[in-house]
Formats: C-alpha cells, structure tokens, sequence
C-alpha cells in the first residue's frame, strides 16, 4: 500500500456515510419520504462521475501538451471509472424514480420518457461510450493516444450542455428543475437541508476517493503490462 | 352580561380546540419511524457495512498484490 492516508480517509468516510447515511436524522418530505437518504448514494455517483471526468481531461491535455504515454493511460482509465459510476448513478436513479415518481405520482411513461435530466445524463454516458469504441478502432498507438485525448475533450464539454445547462433551464420531474412542484428539496444547493448536508458532503469525497483508488489499480495494472513501451 | 360573556369564551375556546385539532389532523410525511423504533433499521446499517467492508478488504487485497509486483519488476 503507497501513500495510504486518503485510502483510509475513503474507508472511515463510507462508513460514515452508511451509518449517519442510514440512522441521521432526515426532513421529513411528501413523495421522497425515507428515500430521500438516496441523497447519499445515487448523487454521490454522479458528483463522483463529474470528478473523474475532469481529472481524465487534465490527463488528456496533459498527454497533448507532452506526448506521454503514461498520461494517455491515465485518461483512459479516469474516464472508465467515471462512465461505470455515471451507469451506477443511472441504474440507482431509475429505481428511485420507478418509486416516487411511477407508484406516487402515477407518471406516465412517455412523461418520464421526456425527462430532460434522464435523456441528457443517457446522452452524455453515450459519448464516453463512444470514447472507448474509438480507443478500440486504433492499430497505432501514438495515433489512438492523441486522436482520443482531442475527442475526450470533447466528450468533456459535451457535458455542459447534457447534464449542467439544458435541465437546469426546462421543467422536468427530477428535483432541482425549475417548475417541479412535486415538493421534493432540490438539488439546489440553497434548499438541501442541512442535516442532509452534513452527511452529503463527506459521501461524496468518500466515494469520489474510493473510485479514484481503484482507478489508480487500473493504472498501476496497465503501467506494469505495458513498462515496455514507456 | 355574565352568561353573554361566558358564551362568546367558550366559542372562542371551542373555535381554537377546533383549529387545533385540524393542525394536528394535516398529514405528516409517512416515514420509517415503526423501523427506527424496532431496531431493525440497525439489521440494514451492519448489511450494508459487511459489503462496504467485503469491497475494501477486496480492493485492498489487489492494491497488495499489485504493490508486490510492482516491488518485483524493479529487482
């Protein structure tokens, strides 16, 4: 184990966020009810995805700028962590919303079909997914490092519109869009109690850690295989 | 006058017994209160943690292993 503090850091803060996570005290809302403690776990993900992805754009300007092998392999496993965290966020929101807004709310399908938040989030996974087909068309490697930095770059501010921008402008049934009035609290960080806070928080550098670690056991795995080329 | 008096008191008296209890009627958030009160709420905490632990002792174990090669390519 190398530089080891923040490894333990991401443990003792995921239990934290288990047990205060599970037994803290909650607002007590209509529609969300208990499952409002989700805040913990699906969010998380998705603040976890957004960390990964921007640390895999540093790494790949920083492959551009010095032609370094290691920085190429750097990238690309920064933004594998990253697409599987943003699947979690997007396996664990559609239960959460099977259940507050189906069973309560009595949606319909085409409504959460339209849901700005869901087709942006889909969209945005999509273009990392596509970053990954294309690492996997390239024979030559210096060519396949430098093609996929540029379009991960891309695939980065891709994000702004998909998931920062156009569902915070149009109405949807996810909390924090304008014109919801389901009562849910936003993810709006003027309105997320701060009893909630207290637990979110910590979550989501205990989580951000914990998939930055095994991300750095994918890169330690990929520099051990490939030490030929570097 | 007396009887005038006692009258409107106890309308008022009446007229605020009412309006409380319809307070006290508005729906509360239903919550997982019977779970808290039980205990069995603790049942899900220690689940949870035994798969968070699983997980790290997991991660742990390939961060070891990976140490050690690393330690054997450099000799």
């Amino acid at each position: 184990m190398h530089k080891s503090w923040w490894k333990i850091a991401s443990v003792i803060l995921l239990v934290y966020t288990i047990v205060g996570g599970f037994l803290m005290d909650v607002p007590r809302l209509f529609i969300l009810n208990e499952s409002i403690r989700n805040l913990y776990f699906h969010v998380s993900m998705w603040f976890a995805m957004m960390i990964l992805f921007g640390v895999s754009l540093v790494y790949s300007i920083k492959y551009l700028s010095k032609q370094q092998y290691k920085h190429d392999i750097y990238a690309s496993a920064y933004a594998g962590t990253g697409t599987f965290l943003g699947l979690l966020g997007y396996a664990t929101g559609a239960v959460w919303a099977n259940y507050t807004w189906v069973t309560d709310q009595g949606q319909s399908l085409s409504n959460i079909l339209k849901e700005p938040k869901l087709l942006g989030a889909g969209i945005a996974i999509l273009i990392y997914c596509a970053y990954f087909v294309l690492r996997g068309s390239f024979t030559d490697m210096d060519k396949k490092a430098r093609v996929t930095a540029v379009y991960n770059i891309f695939a980065f501010v891709m994000l702004f519109p998909t998931i920062w921008i156009i569902p915070r402008l149009v109405g949807s049934l996810h909390p924090g869009a304008p014109g919801s009035d389901s009562g849910n609290p936003a993810l709006n960080f003027n309105d997320i109690d701060s009893r909630l806070r207290m637990v979110f928080y910590p979550a989501v550098i205990g989580w951000t850690l914990l998939a930055v670690w095994i991300t750095t056991l994918k890169i330690r795995t990929r520099l051990l295989a490939d030490k030929s080329l570097l | 006058m007396k009887k005038v008096f006692a009258t409107i008191l106890l309308l008022t008296l009446n007229l605020l017994l009412i309006s409380f209890s319809a307070t006290a009627q508005t729906e509360q958030p239903e919550m997982a209160d019977a779970m808290r009160s039980n205990g069995k709420i603790y049942v899900v905490v220690v689940i949870c943690l035994i798969i968070l632990f699983g997980l790290i002792g997991y991660v742990f174990r390939i961060d070891r292993k990976l140490t050690k090669l690393e330690k054997q390519q450099k000799d």
